[in-house]
């Protein structure tokens, strides 16, 4: 039951971002192409998909972290850190030259391979290697230390 | 470049049900709908028993083009204009990036900013940064 409840979320995530325009990469492009202002080829869609998908976030997220517990686990995860450290610069940094070359960040990505798009399945494979890889090193870099704040992911 | 459409209300609903799910995920879940810590968890090592939750979820996003067009009998324009090397290049960057600053679009700019993460700020900050620098360098810098 919760794995197909998951699976409708996914859904629901997919078609959000296929309405909102997001699974098209030249749109994305288009939005971060400030150059594009005084040409007039800038598309200011994105800022939309952003400013309703926190609206609803913001508001969900005040009501549902209110109840003891979630519907299907034993407690909310919700990431505790809170210092600055250059990784929080640096991940992202890279992150968005990505996301500038290609146009894509990982969940449009996704959606995309729903196309068919053999571009897409490059991509998608290619991000996958890069996510192994910067876990592995992750991994390599903690295990010399004695404090080991491990995974990355753990926010 | 292609040109594309200035689509407020369109996006705007789009971004409606991107922070649907990601309300939903967490009301049942618990989980923060962060696409590139549930892809990258898709892969070993494994901390926890979330493996199959974390696929479905992913299968949801891959299959719901697949969906509307069942449904629709189209899917709206898809341009990717990135021939295979700059994919390829790409794709290592956005996925190495992504995990090493904890997140990605989804995870930091939409549930992080929902939560007034200061990290998740700085992170959003960032990308959009270096994510303008670069279009500007690839389109502008010829």
């Amino acid at each position: 039951m919760a794995i197909l409840v998951q699976f409708a979320i996914g859904l629901i995530f997919g078609l959000g971002l296929i309405v909102s325009g997001m699974s098209n990469p030249a749109k994305v492009l288009n939005f971060l192409d400030v150059g594009g202002i005084p040409r007039g080829t800038w598309d200011a869609s994105l800022a939309f998909v952003m400013a309703g998908a926190v609206a609803v976030t913001f508001v969900g997220f005040s009501r549902v972290l209110k109840l003891a517990r979630p519907v299907f686990a034993d407690r909310f995860y919700i990431p505790t850190r809170r210092d600055i450290d250059p990784n929080i610069i640096t991940g992202p940094a890279i992150f968005g030259i990505g996301w500038g070359l290609g146009g894509f960040c990982p969940g449009p990505a996704l959606t995309a391979l729903g196309f068919g798009s053999a571009s897409a399945f490059i991509f998608v494979v290619a991000m996958c290697a890069g996510m192994v890889l910067a876990r592995f090193i992750a991994q390599l870099t903690s295990s010399t230390r004695i404090v080991a704040p491990t995974d990355p992911l753990e926010t | 470049m292609v040109a594309t459409p200035f689509t407020p209300i369109a996006s705007l609903l789009g971004g409606a049900l991107i922070g649907l799910s990601a309300v939903l995920l967490m009301w049942t879940a618990g989980r923060i709908a962060g696409v590139s810590g549930i892809v990258a968890r898709l892969f070993p090592p494994y901390e926890d028993r979330q493996f199959a939750g974390r696929l479905a979820f992913a299968a949801g996003l891959v299959i719901a083009p697949i969906l509307v067009r069942l449904v629709t009998g189209s899917l709206p324009a898809q341009t990717i204009a990135a021939a295979t090397p700059l994919l390829i290049v790409a794709g290592l960057l956005t996925g190495f990036g992504a995990v090493w600053g904890s997140g990605c679009t989804s995870g930091h700019g939409v549930c992080g900013l929902s939560r007034l993460s200061v990290r998740s700020l700085v992170a959003t900050i960032t990308f959009m940064a270096t994510g303008v620098a670069t279009v500007f360098a690839m389109r502008h810098w010829s």
